[in-house]
């Protein structure tokens, strides 16, 4: 029973660690599916973190803090597209260069941030279901942004598959001289699609600093941004494998603390804390080895400036 | 007939005049379409045609000139604008999306909210009703051109269009394939549809339309019946003089096997490629091997296995002058006498942001150009370049202007001088001449006969099956990665190739569900 106890808790935790993941990947998949590589997902979800634990220690509203955080990546967002779409930039470089501006921008804001405490976002109580022995532990002692985290995958999945709009914006990922010729606004469409991806991945950072750990500690995000952008390969672009590869990830980055508090395994922490980022390098090489079937499900103008001619 | 006349024209252009830097891409065009009429508009590469379709459409907008529609002027600034008049165009280079299906493609292309899924009933309708068979919920990648082209078609009746533009529709289809085509544009002819029809295809004008407008350098030089011309006549107005025809060489006698392949197989190279499967030919001294076939049946793979782009396994799958070669890559091969033009003029062939001189030197390093202690000589690149360029009479600024900036034909004709000056024993050349003007086409042609009859082997891989009957001395057909026996091209018409083509299959896919 208690074992029992121990296991429901540890997989609530996975969990939890999973939804900083799901926000970020999933605002990079939207993204890509527009045909724009962001790899500034690590430096838009500090700024987020920063920006949203500001605003809740100033304002005293977690909610409040939530939204600026979303706000804030969706900035930093915007900066990108106005690099790489309206500028036409180089989308590699300028995504590198957002997270380095990032890690710097956030440092600065969150300077006379460190230090002060602040209450998380509480757990939702639900009449009944938490008091669920096991599953209630499991799934319904979370607060309200790893619930809103879960229900944005149905969401987008719909969206991208069963909506007009999610349809253009494939359209655009995929052949964006067709998408122009047949009279879509390639650049608008994309703008919003960056954006998204942005303040999604501010909620991702947004997480952290106001829920998983209410602090702000500089680089917090540790790393989070980069497994994000793997998770969108490993999910080949697929909403709710993306869920799973979130929770993957969230269980092995789970495992490593458990595995260094317990000393499990006679190696150095160091080692078993690279364990989520070997995971990632694992996991990328495996699926870029099947080759031409990798090929299919990314969208095939994915890093392409356009200009219309 | 004659109420069709009465009626005020569907679309009449009235000096479109459109300048792009350096040239005058459409001087003063003026251009009536009737109801009900299928009218051509004909012209080599380079002429002006598709630009001007483009500022009908919307997608360019005209430096001068006036639009009218049903006899009102308009102004057309958008695709969106085109469709709201009631204009559809079926693009020469299919706009299509690859990883979506048949119906989502189709969505893309009508404007409103009519969902993908009430959208599979009404193409299954409208493809009866044409002839135009697809499974709306098959993701495009899956298709072979022809199919291709008809989610084109389907997508542009179901704008129920008055004015239906067809850029170059027929370059990529087999010859049954034509047929269906035909048939039901001329169904909607009869239904009251006005066509645009670009085409350089002189034959197929002339079976298909009522009227034809000639341009020539951006110019109208004729409006004709193509019925009452010939194609030779219609061919004089569009080149603006006669077509000088290639002389054909001496044909091969029975000289040595210099290129053989033997069972090649390679797996698919890319999402949309095919395999080849057990691919055997052999190929004489000043003989043309033609190879036919449908886009998208293993051509790519088969350039690429006989250019040396991939290795392939055992190496004495393919031989050169009895030497076993499929293991050597492409510069290996060079060095044996093996010339390689690759489909890809761009990318492949050259690299477009470099001048011809550096170009020289990607297939002529060895040959051409070494100088000593292995530095470039790079007085030996421009001459080389110069050579080319004034032996092929290739059109460009100077021998310094980068690749990308000459056209297509030009281009060609400077690809293939390149490999031609090095004397190869062996060339393998995917579509010589294709979007290549007429007058550079004759060339290009003439300088292959002449590569022939200096006793080397030719593989031409084009889907052109005219280019292949004036060309090869035997013809095969690649289809789904397998290469049909090679057949002497007299004892061939375009029905046969046809039917080895896609006739079994690559015609329709059971629709119904």
């Amino acid at each position: 029973m208690m074992d029992a106890a121990i296991l429901a808790s540890v997989l609530a935790t996975v969990i939890a660690a999973a939804t900083p993941l799901l926000f970020a990947a999933l605002g990079e998949l939207v993204t890509e599916k527009s045909g724009v590589l962001n790899l500034g997902v690590e430096g838009m979800m500090l700024v987020g973190a920063v920006t949203a634990f500001a605003i809740a220690v100033v304002t005293g509203n977690l909610h409040v803090g939530v939204l600026g955080g979303a706000l804030a990546g969706a900035l930093m967002a915007l900066l990108f597209g106005v690099l790489t779409l309206t500028l036409m930039a180089n989308q590699v470089a300028c995504g590198l260069a957002l997270t380095i501006f990032g890690i710097g921008l956030s440092a600065l804001l969150g300077d006379s941030f460190v230090g002060i405490p602040l209450d998380g976002l509480p757990e939702l109580d639900i009449a009944g279901l938490t008091d669920i022995p096991m599953l209630g532990t499991v799934l319904f002692s979370h607060d309200l942004l790893v619930y809103l985290g879960i229900a944005m995958v149905p969401l987008t999945a719909l969206f991208l598959t069963r909506t007009r709009w999610g349809l253009v914006l494939r359209a655009v990922g995929e052949n964006h001289e067709a998408a122009h010729g047949l009279g879509y606004s390639v650049i608008p469409i994309r703008y919003a699609a960056v954006a998204f991806g942005g303040a999604m991945a501010g909620i991702g950072g947004a997480y952290l600093s106001v829920a998983y750990t209410p602090m702000w500690v500089e680089e917090m995000t540790a790393g989070r941004g980069w497994i994000a952008l793997a998770l969108v390969v490993f999910a080949a672009w697929r909403p709710w494998r993306l869920l799973l590869g979130a929770y993957l990830f969230g269980g092995v980055s789970i495992l490593q603390l458990y595995a260094q508090g317990g000393a499990l395994f006679d190696v150095p922490s160091q080692v078993l804390a690279m364990l989520p980022y070997l995971a990632t390098i694992v996991v990328l090489t495996v699926l870029s080895s099947r080759g031409v079937r990798a090929l299919l499900a990314a969208p095939a103008c994915l890093g392409k400036p356009f200009h219309a001619a | 007939m004659s109420v069709a006349a009465a009626a005020p024209p569907r679309l009449k252009l009235r000096g479109i005049t459109k300048r792009f830097p350096g040239t005058l891409a459409n001087d003063a065009v003026d251009l009536v379409v009737r109801p009900g009429e299928i009218h051509a508009l004909l012209g080599e590469n380079g002429a002006g045609k598709s630009t001007l379709v483009k500022i009908v459409y919307g997608l360019l907008a005209a430096d001068a000139g006036e639009i009218r529609w049903d006899g009102k002027p308009v102004s057309i600034q958008s695709p969106n604008a085109a469709r709201a008049l009631g204009i559809a165009m079926v693009f020469q280079h299919f706009s299509l999306f690859d990883a979506l299906t048949v119906a989502e493609n189709v969505a893309l292309g009508l404007p409103g909210s009519r969902s993908v899924e009430a959208l599979a009933p009404v193409i299954r309708e409208v493809g009866d009703a044409y002839g135009l068979a697809l499974d709306p919920e098959r993701p495009v990648h899956t298709l072979s051109v022809g199919e291709r082209q008809r989610i084109e078609v389907v997508r542009a009746l179901l704008q129920e269009p008055r004015l239906l533009v067809m850029d170059e529709p027929t370059s990529v289809l087999t010859p049954q394939e034509v047929e269906r085509l035909f048939e039901t544009l001329r169904r909607l002819r009869d239904a009251g549809v006005s066509i645009l029809y670009i085409s350089h295809k002189l034959d197929e004008i002339r079976e298909l339309c009522d009227r034809a407008t000639i341009l020539r350098r951006g110019r109208v030089v004729a409006t004709a019946d193509p019925r009452a011309e010939t194609a030779a006549t219609l061919g004089a107005l569009m080149v603006g003089g006669t077509i000088g025809g290639a002389a054909h060489h001496a044909g091969p006698a029975s000289a040595a096997v210099r290129l053989e392949a033997r069972a090649l197989t390679l797996p698919a190279m890319s999402p949309t490629g095919t395999g080849l499967t057990g691919v055997s030919f052999a190929v004489r001294a000043g003989e043309i091997l033609g190879i036919a076939g449908v886009a998208g049946n293993g051509q790519g793979e088969l350039l690429a296995a006989l250019g040396g782009e991939v290795a392939t396994q055992p190496a004495d799958a393919l031989l050169l002058d009895g030497v076993p070669i499929g293991a050597l890559d492409v510069r290996r091969r060079r060095a044996l006498g093996l010339a390689y033009v690759p489909e890809e003029r761009v990318g492949h062939g050259s690299v477009g942001e470099l001048p011809l001189t550096d170009n020289v030197l990607l297939s002529g390093l060895r040959a051409r150009v070494m100088g000593a202690l292995g530095m470039l000589d790079r007085g030996a690149t421009r001459r080389y370049a110069a050579e080319v360029v004034a032996r092929f009479q290739v059109a460009t600024t100077g021998i310094q202007a980068i690749a990308r900036s000459l056209s297509g034909g030009n281009l060609q004709k400077f690809l293939i001088g390149r490999e031609l000056m090095q004397g190869p024993k062996v060339l393998v050349c995917g579509q010589p001449t294709w979007g290549v003007d007429a007058g550079a086409a004759a060339a290009v042609h003439q300088a292959l006969f002449d590569l022939a009859n200096q006793g080397a082997a030719l593989v031409i891989v084009s889907q052109d099956l005219d280019e292949l009957f004036l060309l090869a001395d035997r013809i095969a057909v690649l289809n789904r990665g397998r290469l049909s026996a090679p057949r002497p091209a007299g004892e061939l018409d375009a029905e046969a190739v046809g039917l080895l083509m896609g006739g079994v299959h690559g015609e329709t896919h059971d629709v119904a569900a």
